[in-house]
């Protein structure tokens, strides 16, 4: 594929190796270009189009930060009503589904209102300087949640948003990742072709906010994989399917050490019992997943059991 | 600049008037030597400027490429080099 | 002729108008009007989707969306849901999209109330809309049907909210000569926008602007608003050739030409303010009255051109910029500095459901200087 024939043009002005133009570009993409789109506020908006330019070559359309769900209820029934049937696609950050979208996003959902909502996820408030999010993980150092003395980074674990909107009964629910395109395709087109509410949760990594070199964007979202952190999973009308898991899982240690935002958790000895903690939250979530965990490759047995299990894989 | 729109609205795709190639302090070189032609250069290229000029060579397009190095750093094969940028 | 309910005129003017896409969140006192467009729609009489949304966020967010693929879409909202959807106003007026939106007036908090002065709206009244206020649940019915002419014309471009006070006009009953829906089609053209978002012709809609375009792009906003009054204009005179009914662009004069004494007012209190008028005048007071009709764009110069022989000027707030004054007070004295030299007295009074009556604005007309009329002596707060 030529650039001219991407549907997100270059020219674009995300920061080099941005994750989120790689996931955006992929998702769009995959729709052939039969899709309008609404767009919160943040990273993907304000580097695609900056008046008088747009590298978007799909109908587009941003409002506000915290509205693209009933923005795209409206676009959607405006399109219905003239006839004009293509899928409408949601799309926002984190901040924009997890955090001031949650509201407008679960009124979607509710009203099961024809509409894919696509959340790229890179676990903060990039675009106004790496301020902590709901979906920031535990631990992460971020400018609003810094590391100091009196601080180890972000006190609370990530917002269990995939669960949020598997409660309001979606048709069709997935997570992706970049590393794994081929995956991401596959379960955007599902999405596309699913009628009714839909939900993409896409792990994009970002290079500033979560301090990594620009090169590394690919593998840093191949090890939230690999580490069980970041499952890939569908579920059709709230069923779970097959879960996509590491035939060997690595250390959580293998994903933290490769992001500066948790360089303070190999510091000292309060990093060691930190990282015990989180290779804990991976382990149990790849057996509420039902995938090999890390603890159980080197004989760990997790303290908390099968806690989570029933909460949220229908 | 062009006249401006009721509400701004803007012609689909012409960011490609916003030429990106001027941030790039290293530039990729596709040795097409071991190549297989597996386009993971191109599916992963943030810009989408990666693109497969022959089966087995790969080539981009240095008015957008910012020089991220994603390319280089995924090749199966280690057939992309970056190299410092001359201009 | 039919007696209606003022929400129930407002809601048959829209249903005729036929916007494509409703959506509304509960909000007194509002409600009856979309409960009237729901019923609309359940018969048959009204081919709309009315999305039922879980706030005026998203009610607001919703019309937007639906505005920009280039259909007729109306909300309606009062007071606190109207904040609420503030940020989305804003951005409906700058993405040039021709919404209409009910807006029946209520206070805000804190304290609660649900009934009627104008804060809500003059809240937003720098947020590009224009803003027409009706007197009577016939003015309500017909300036809905202007309204979506004037905000559809090529030459403007702007959302319109047309404001109507709560209780005193969406719920009490009146006389109404509905216009027939043949006539409505007559008068409202198909919709037809330079611009929407259409599969078959990508555009992006809502772009970032830098500080070199940021500024035109406000002014066009700005000159968009000032066209509108002509345009308005031109379109009460067809409405008037096509009804019989002859409203004014700008402003109701009423015993204006020889009036030393004018009040201004708007809204529902402006009918009242007619029988003090009269009631001075029977004490020997040259009185007379402007009830203003347009606040945005705010008729300045009609103002200063019907104005030009009075000697004092009256205002009648029913808002107040807090730390300030009267807000119409405020922008009159604004538009008539260094062109006129009346004593202009600012008065604030009819908040949260104050009942505005003739003893009111009588002493209203006797102020002599700005300030808060019908405060009651026995109520004070209490020395920290």
């Amino acid at each position: 594929m030529s650039a001219s024939e991407h549907l997100i043009q270059p020219g674009h002005r995300a920061c080099a190796g941005c994750g989120l133009l790689v996931g955006a570009r992929l998702a769009a993409d995959t729709s052939d270009g039969k899709i309008a789109v609404v767009n919160a506020t943040g990273c993907l908006e304000v580097t695609t189009t900056a008046y008088p330019q747009s590298a978007w070559r799909v109908p587009w359309i941003h409002s506000v930060f915290g509205n693209a769900a009933a923005v795209a209820t409206g676009v959607r029934a405006g399109l219905r009503v003239q006839g004009k049937d293509v899928p409408v696609v949601a799309q926002a950050g984190d901040g924009g589904t997890a955090d001031i979208g949650l509201q407008a996003l679960s009124g979607m959902l509710e009203r099961r209102d024809d509409v894919l909502f696509v959340c790229y996820d890179n676990e903060g408030y990039m675009n106004t300087g790496v301020q902590r999010s709901g979906l920031t993980p535990f631990d992460a150092a971020t400018t609003t949640t810094p590391v100091g003395e009196w601080s180890f980074g972000n006190p609370l674990p990530k917002k269990d948003l995939v669960s949020i909107v598997l409660a309001h009964s979606p048709a069709y629910v997935a997570t992706a990742t970049i590393a794994y395109h081929k995956d991401l395709e596959r379960k955007m087109q599902r999405a596309l072709a699913t009628k009714g509410p839909r939900y993409l949760h896409i792990l994009v990594p970002c290079p500033l906010g979560w301090k990594f070199e620009p090169r590394s964007t690919i593998g840093v979202s191949r090890l939230a994989v690999m580490s069980n952190l970041f499952p890939l999973a569908e579920w059709r009308d709230g069923v779970l399917g097959r879960v996509k898991g590491p035939a060997v899982p690595v250390s959580v240690d293998e994903y933290l050490k490769a992001q500066g935002r948790f360089s303070h958790l190999f510091r000292d000895e309060r990093g060691v019992d930190a990282r015990a903690t989180i290779q804990n939250m991976a382990d149990e979530t790849a057996r509420r997943f039902g995938i090999r965990a890390y603890g159980d490759v080197v004989g760990v047995e997790s303290p908390a059991g099968h806690a989570g299990a029933a909460s949220s894989n229908g | 600049m062009r006249p401006l729109t009721p509400g701004l609205v803007v012609e689909a795709g012409s960011s490609v008037d916003n030429h990106t190639g001027a941030w790039r302090t290293e530039r990729p070189r596709f040795l097409s030597v071991a190549c297989n032609g597996c386009d993971l250069c191109a599916v992963y290229c943030p810009e989408g400027v990666v693109f497969k000029a022959a089966p087995k060579r790969y080539d981009f397009d240095p008015d957008f490429c910012k020089g991220c190095g994603i390319c280089v750093e995924e090749c199966p094969v280690d057939d992309i080099v970056m190299e410092a940028e001359i201009r | 002729m039919k007696v209606m309910e003022g929400a129930e005129a407002i809601a048959d003017a829209v249903r005729a108008a036929g916007p494509k896409v409703v959506s509304a969140y509960p909000i007194t006192p509002q409600t009856h009007i979309v409960e009237a467009l729901s019923q609309a729609v359940a018969d048959g009489r009204l081919d709309a989707e009315f999305i039922t949304v879980e706030s005026e966020h998203s009610a607001a967010s919703v019309v937007l969306g639906a505005a920009a693929t280039g259909v007729r879409t109306f909300t309606a909202t009062s007071s606190q849901g109207l904040l609420y959807m503030a940020e989305v106003v804003l951005n409906i007026a700058g993405m040039r999209l021709p919404v209409v939106m009910t807006v029946a007036n209520r206070a805000l908090s804190s304290p609660l109330s649900i009934w009627n002065d104008h804060q809500d709206s003059m809240t937003l009244r720098d947020s590009g809309w224009i803003q027409l206020f009706a007197q009577t649940a016939q003015e309500a019915h017909d300036l809905h049907l202007v309204a979506y002419r004037i905000a559809e014309d090529p030459r403007v471009l702007l959302p319109v909210m047309v404001c109507v006070d709560g209780f005193v006009l969406t719920h009490a009953f009146e006389p109404v000569e509905p216009v027939s829906d043949e006539a409505v089609s007559r008068y409202l053209p198909p919709l037809s926008l330079p611009f929407v978002l259409d599969p078959a012709r990508p555009a992006t809609f809502g772009a970032y602007a830098d500080p070199t375009v940021y500024t035109e792009a406000r002014f066009a906003i700005e000159a968009a608003q000032r066209r509108s009054a002509q345009v308005l204009s031109q379109a009460l005179g067809e409405f008037a050739a096509l009804t019989g009914r002859e409203y004014s662009p700008d402003f109701d004069r009423y015993r204006l030409d020889d009036a030393d004494v004018v009040m201004v007012a708007m809204g529902t209190a402006a009918q009242t303010a007619q029988v003090a008028v009269d009631e001075m005048r029977d004490e020997g007071v040259a009185a007379g009255l402007v009830a203003i009709r347009r606040f945005r764009p705010f008729p300045a110069a009609e103002l200063v051109a019907a104005l030009g022989n009075a000697s004092r000027i009256v205002v009648f707030d029913r808002s107040v910029s807090l730390g300030s004054g009267g807000i119409v007070a405020g922008e009159l004295r604004s538009a008539l500095y260094g062109r006129l030299l009346p004593q202009i007295v600012g008065v604030v009074a009819g908040l949260g459901g104050r009942d505005v009556s003739v003893e009111t604005l009588t002493q209203a007309f006797r102020a002599e200087r700005d300030g808060w009329i019908d405060l009651r002596p026995d109520l004070e707060e209490i020395a920290p």
